[in-house]
């Protein structure tokens, strides 16, 4: 029952950790490197559960290019604005009332579930092969990712339009 | 060994955190950083299920949802770009014309 993995441990700690502290640090470009910690946290997860390749694309996509996105948006906005918090106390007593509602919500469903029986939740069946993933993308799922391509297109397209400044005089 | 309820009770605590920042933070970059984190918890719960059963089609859904949170965050970046050109300000609260 105790058995506890010190691998799952440490990246739980990393994870949860970077996540509080990307919230709460003064500074928020500080907050956007700890949130890219995070996510490299979340892919230690994706490879602790054998899943090499998602692990993979959670780096390219999310310390790769979300992070360094999110960096380039916090040096584009004055730092004035960025430093002003007027976050009331009310408020966020009742925010961490809300969490812990939330955990202890999903904490007693998950009790009585019965799913903390060491039978049911086990990883004793063999990891997925990435090809399973490829061959699944291009045959069953081809649709769906074409779809997600253009949407994809779509919306750094519109992302580049709605940034577009039209107050600036063009050179002729 | 861990267990897929372990993974569970990471992704829940990463819920509530999500919740916390989006129900306190007036940041709108901040409230972008807390709906990453229940993305991520999402997708977390997507890849632990996967292996427990096992179904590749986890996975295949948590690759999905990978992309489309990267359009989402370039849109929503764009749009916090926009707002503080108009209103000089990225505190939600002072976004008055979008205002219910």
């Amino acid at each position: 029952m105790f058995d506890v993995d010190p691998l799952f441990v440490g990246v739980s700690v990393l994870t949860v950790g970077s996540s509080i502290v990307a919230l709460e640090t003064k500074e928020l470009i500080y907050g956007a490197i700890a949130l890219a910690i995070g996510m490299m946290g979340i892919a230690g997860f994706f490879l602790l559960l054998d899943a090499p390749f998602v692990a993979m694309f959670q780096i390219a996509v999310y310390v790769g290019a979300v992070a360094v996105l999110i960096i380039f948006t916090v040096m584009l906005v004055r730092t004035q604005a960025l430093f002003t918090t007027k976050e009331d106390k009310g408020r966020k007593g009742a925010g961490i009332v809300l969490m812990l509602v939330i955990m202890a919500g999903f904490g007693a469903i998950l009790l009585v579930s019965g799913f903390n029986n060491p039978s049911y939740g086990n990883f004793n069946s063999p990891g997925i092969d990435f090809t399973a993933i490829g061959k699944e993308m291009l045959t069953y799922y081809s649709p769906a990712l074409v779809v997600l391509g253009l949407t994809l297109a779509g919306s750094v397209v519109a992302a580049l339009a709605l940034a577009r400044r039209e107050d600036i005089e063009q050179p002729q | 060994m861990s267990q897929l309820i372990d993974f569970v009770i990471v992704s829940v605590v990463l819920v509530s955190i999500g919740v916390y920042g989006l129900v306190v933070k007036r940041n709108a970059i901040r409230m972008l950083f807390s709906i990453e984190i229940i993305i991520n918890a999402a997708n977390l719960n997507l890849v632990a299920f996967s292996r427990s059963l096992p179904n590749v089609q986890g996975q295949v859904f948590a690759l999905f949802s990978i992309a489309i949170a990267a359009a989402e965050v370039a849109v929503g970046l764009g749009l916090i770009i926009i707002a503080y050109r108009l209103y000089k300000e990225i505190d939600v609260a002072e976004f008055k014309s979008m205002r219910g």
